[in-house]
């Protein structure tokens, strides 16, 4: 993840970033994922998280996988139940706090099945900053005293060459693949985001490759005619799939909110056998369905009916 | 009008108290659960001018009564805020210094104030794995810290398992030692007492009872020794405008259960 500098600009300069089209499927976007890269998610907890790029590449059966992401909820189970990855790196990871602490999170981790490897989120924050700025590392006035830094070998300590300071140095983080949901994008890549923004501005510059999944795809003529609400470029892009519904059950803004009643259905699901639960969940919604479309019938019209009824209320005001 | 003892739950209760312990025109970074509730209510309350912050990046909002967010990052923490920014940013106002107080929940505090939300147990085999420390600490790292937090023994303890969010380390000079040399921990507000950190040793102490409590009941629920001063002193029992504007904002009972 942390590579050299000239090896960053070359793998950059390789890919093609003239404006082109780059509209294809969720199966076509997995080709560009390889066994073993590390993947970074944008959105945060359960905010525009990229759930059909995710459902695709369990159903691709990808391996070895490594994640990273600012806060993990439900897909850092699937993620570990479904054997695509064994290994988060994240500030915090549970469905969220109503639901409680996550009994597949705990299964995993505390049977070392898989790695919760544990960040302050300021610091994750500055770690993608850093691979987005192409500097080494980024200083930073936190996880200095604590156990969380104890924990990790790739930070270090310093004493500020200007001013004599303690000062704590995180490394860069550029990530093999980026993984990012959107309102909307045009098929080139230009991606125009509402609301929160989470890392994903500075997941998306700091990564080799970016896929967007995105609500709706949009013409060039509108990204032309509102070019300061676009908040990812083209050239950074090297996918784009039209996904309807495709961070649900998770939020996004200004469409749909989280849907409250299958997180809930979920949560009671893994609580007694978290094990059990989440691989009936993988075999009904991920394995299960022939497409995208099946996946949310399976939710259900009603649950998605409701939460776009939220998700859009906050311009009814 | 003060209500009568028996009249609010003990999350209620810890919810008004800790919405007490903030002051008109701060700028407050909240924390899921108790603390966004209560900073909420601050707002409607006493502190009309207060300025709440979200780590998902949202300055200053206004969140809607009966819509509670979930977590600190969904579209209902940005209702009629100011500005939105990137998760990046909002943290970095906090090492800026435009921060007064950090106000969070926590799993498990120890008598100078470090915070565990890590592991309970030893962290290479723990007995359960918690959920981390989000910006828990960032926040405890670099600003003036409240926590709210139910008051019992195996939540307050000598020394916590794993120091995720620092509080003042092991006493003395030792977080301004570690770099840490802004912020600290302020004060601690649970169902039972208001407590503070004394200036010289960082060791958690007594200010204020809540009405009806005595010092040996926080005492009973504290696993290390707290120090009660003679001239420690009692907190108002919650008024109903409190209670009644506190179940306004959570009528469906997702935080004050």
């Amino acid at each position: 993840m942390t590579q050299s500098y000239l090896d960053l600009r070359e793998r950059t300069q390789a890919r093609d970033r003239s404006l082109r089209e780059k509209v294809m499927s969720l199966e076509e976007a997995c080709e560009y994922i390889n066994n073993g890269d590390h993947v970074a998610l944008g959105g945060s907890t359960a905010s525009r998280t990229s759930m059909a790029m995710l459902w695709a590449l369990i159903r691709a059966k990808k391996r070895e996988l490594s994640f990273s992401r600012s806060i993990v909820s439900t897909e850092g189970d699937l993620i570990f139940a479904s054997g695509i990855g064994n290994h988060i790196l994240t500030s915090w990871f549970s469905q969220g706090i109503i639901w409680g602490v996550s009994r597949v999170m705990r299964h995993y981790t505390e049977n070392k099945l898989a790695r919760f490897e544990e960040w302050s989120h300021m610091s994750i924050g500055l770690r993608y900053r850093a691979g987005a700025m192409g500097v080494p590392f980024m200083p930073m006035r936190s996880m200095m005293g604590s156990d969380v830094a104890g924990r990790l070998d790739n930070l270090k300590e310093m004493e500020c060459p200007f001013t004599g300071e303690k000062i704590m140095l995180v490394p860069a983080l550029n990530p093999d693949v980026a993984l990012i949901h959107v309102q909307r994008c045009d098929s080139f890549g230009n991606a125009q985001l509402d609301g929160l923004t989470f890392m994903d501005i500075d997941i998306a510059m700091a990564a080799n490759r970016v896929i967007l999944t995105t609500e709706r795809i949009i013409s060039n003529d509108q990204i032309r005619r509102s070019p300061d609400q676009t908040k990812i470029p083209f050239f950074a892009v090297d996918a784009v799939v039209e996904v309807p519904y495709g961070s649900a059950p998770h939020e996004c803004f200004g469409l749909y909110e989280p849907l409250f009643s299958h997180m809930d259905y979920y949560a009671e699901l893994t609580r007694k056998d978290p094990a059990a639960g989440v691989n009936e969940y993988l075999e009904k919604f991920y394995y299960g369905p022939e497409n995208w479309t099946e996946y949310l019938e399976l939710i259900g019209l009603g649950d998605l009916l409701d939460a776009a009824r939220r998700g859009r209320s906050i311009y009814d005001d | 009008m003060t209500t009568e003892p028996g009249n609010c739950t003990a999350s209620e209760l810890l919810c008004v108290m800790s919405a007490r312990a903030l002051e008109d025109g701060q700028v407050v970074f909240a924390g899921v659960g108790i603390p966004l509730l209560a900073a909420t209510l601050a707002q409607r309350m006493h502190a009309p001018g207060v300025t709440i912050l979200f780590e998902g990046g949202t300055i200053g909002p206004h969140v809607v009564p009966g819509e509670l967010p979930p977590t600190t990052n969904e579209q209902r923490c940005t209702r009629k805020a100011n500005m939105l920014v990137s998760i990046t940013e909002v943290l970095l106002l906090l090492q800026r210094g435009y921060v007064d107080v950090g106000f969070m929940g926590g799993a498990q505090i120890d008598q100078y104030g470090n915070l565990n939300s890590s592991f309970i147990g030893s962290a290479d085999d723990p007995s359960v794995r918690l959920p981390g420390t989000g910006g828990g600490n960032d926040i405890a790292s670099l600003t003036k810290m409240i926590v709210a937090m139910p008051q019992e023994k195996r939540r307050f303890v000598e020394k916590v398992d794993f120091v995720t969010s620092p509080g003042y380390l092991t006493g003395g000079t030792s977080r301004v030692d570690s770099g840490l040399v802004a912020g600290g921990m302020y004060r601690v507000v649970t169902d039972l007492a208001v407590l503070g950190f004394d200036d010289g040793t960082g060791r958690m102490k007594v200010l204020d009872l809540h009405p009806g409590v005595t010092a040996e009941q926080v005492q009973e629920n504290t696993g290390f020794e707290l120090s009660i001063g003679p001239d420690v002193g009692v907190t108002e029992l919650p008024t109903d405008e409190e209670l009644a504007a506190l179940r306004h904002l959570d009528p469906d009972k997702v935080y004050i259960a």
